[in-house]
């Protein structure tokens, strides 16, 4: 009689696996599920094939040094290096440290402003990935009085 | 599909500065509702911006973009005239797609 419900219950649970399957976007495949939905920022940066960034001056983070709404904290990062193919921000304290990333065609200046979401005060890091696979970061830590991420 | 976005694009001192402001809830995945229980997270996932029809850039995106999410981005050279394309996909498979001329 177990037996007969452990069959019932794994046929069960397959099946919804496949039904999230079938829902999930044609090409998400493009999309780096893992990256976002890894719980610490270089873990992040790993799946994404930049581990250990190296700071430099050449990335440039514009962020404010207190955030008195954790929902709504405006980042600005650019680099002015030549070759930029990537753009990843990441705040190290969310759930989920990866903000998002930006793939850089020659058309446009590696020079990003955006908002992101910030649980509690944490670092925050923009890292560039240059064309020979070099990454670049720069991180400044921002003061959360409120935070963005619960309710 | 959900509400326009608004896109402003000005070519100035040889580059073009493009705003955009999307309308979006981008639910973390990490709020819970009155009963307790997690509410799922719904968030653009994919951001593609293409100038003429050539894209310039795609983005992806996790939750933790801000609600009503802010981009700015800036192309080399002004292209007064031309039309930006911006592009979003969100993590239920809807998507938006809105156009500007830069001036």
């Amino acid at each position: 009689m177990n037996k007969r419900r452990d069959v019932l219950q794994w046929g069960l649970a397959s099946a919804g696996v496949v039904a999230m399957e079938a829902m999930s976007p044609v090409d998400a495949l493009a999309y780096e599920k893992s990256a976002f939905e890894a719980k610490t920022w270089t873990d992040a940066l790993k799946v994404l094939g930049s581990p250990s960034p190296t700071e430099s001056k050449d990335v440039v983070l514009n962020a404010p040094d207190i955030a008195e709404n954790g929902a709504v904290v405006p980042l600005s990062a650019s680099c002015a290096l030549p070759g930029v193919k990537r753009m990843i921000f990441l705040v190290e304290k969310n759930p989920t440290p990866l903000c998002s990333v930006f793939n850089v065609s020659e058309d446009i200046l590696a020079n990003f402003s955006m908002r992101t979401k910030m649980g509690q005060t944490s670092n925050v890091y923009a890292v560039a990935v240059l064309g020979d696979g070099r990454a670049l970061m720069a991180k400044k830590e921002i003061k959360v009085t409120l935070g963005g991420c619960g309710g | 599909m959900g509400e326009p976005m608004r896109i402003r694009a000005q070519s100035a001192a040889g580059q073009t500065t493009v705003r955009i402001l999307m309308s979006h809830e981008m639910e973390s995945g990490q709020r819970k509702d009155a009963d307790g229980k997690i509410i799922p997270a719904w968030h653009i996932q994919d951001v593609t911006a293409s100038l003429g029809g050539k894209e310039v850039f795609s983005a992806e995106w996790g939750p933790s973009v801000s609600k009503n999410p802010y981009l700015q981005f800036i192309i080399k050279g002004t292209h007064a005239g031309e039309k930006i394309t911006v592009t979003w996909k969100d993590s239920k498979g809807d998507s938006r797609s809105d156009e500007a001329v830069i001036v």
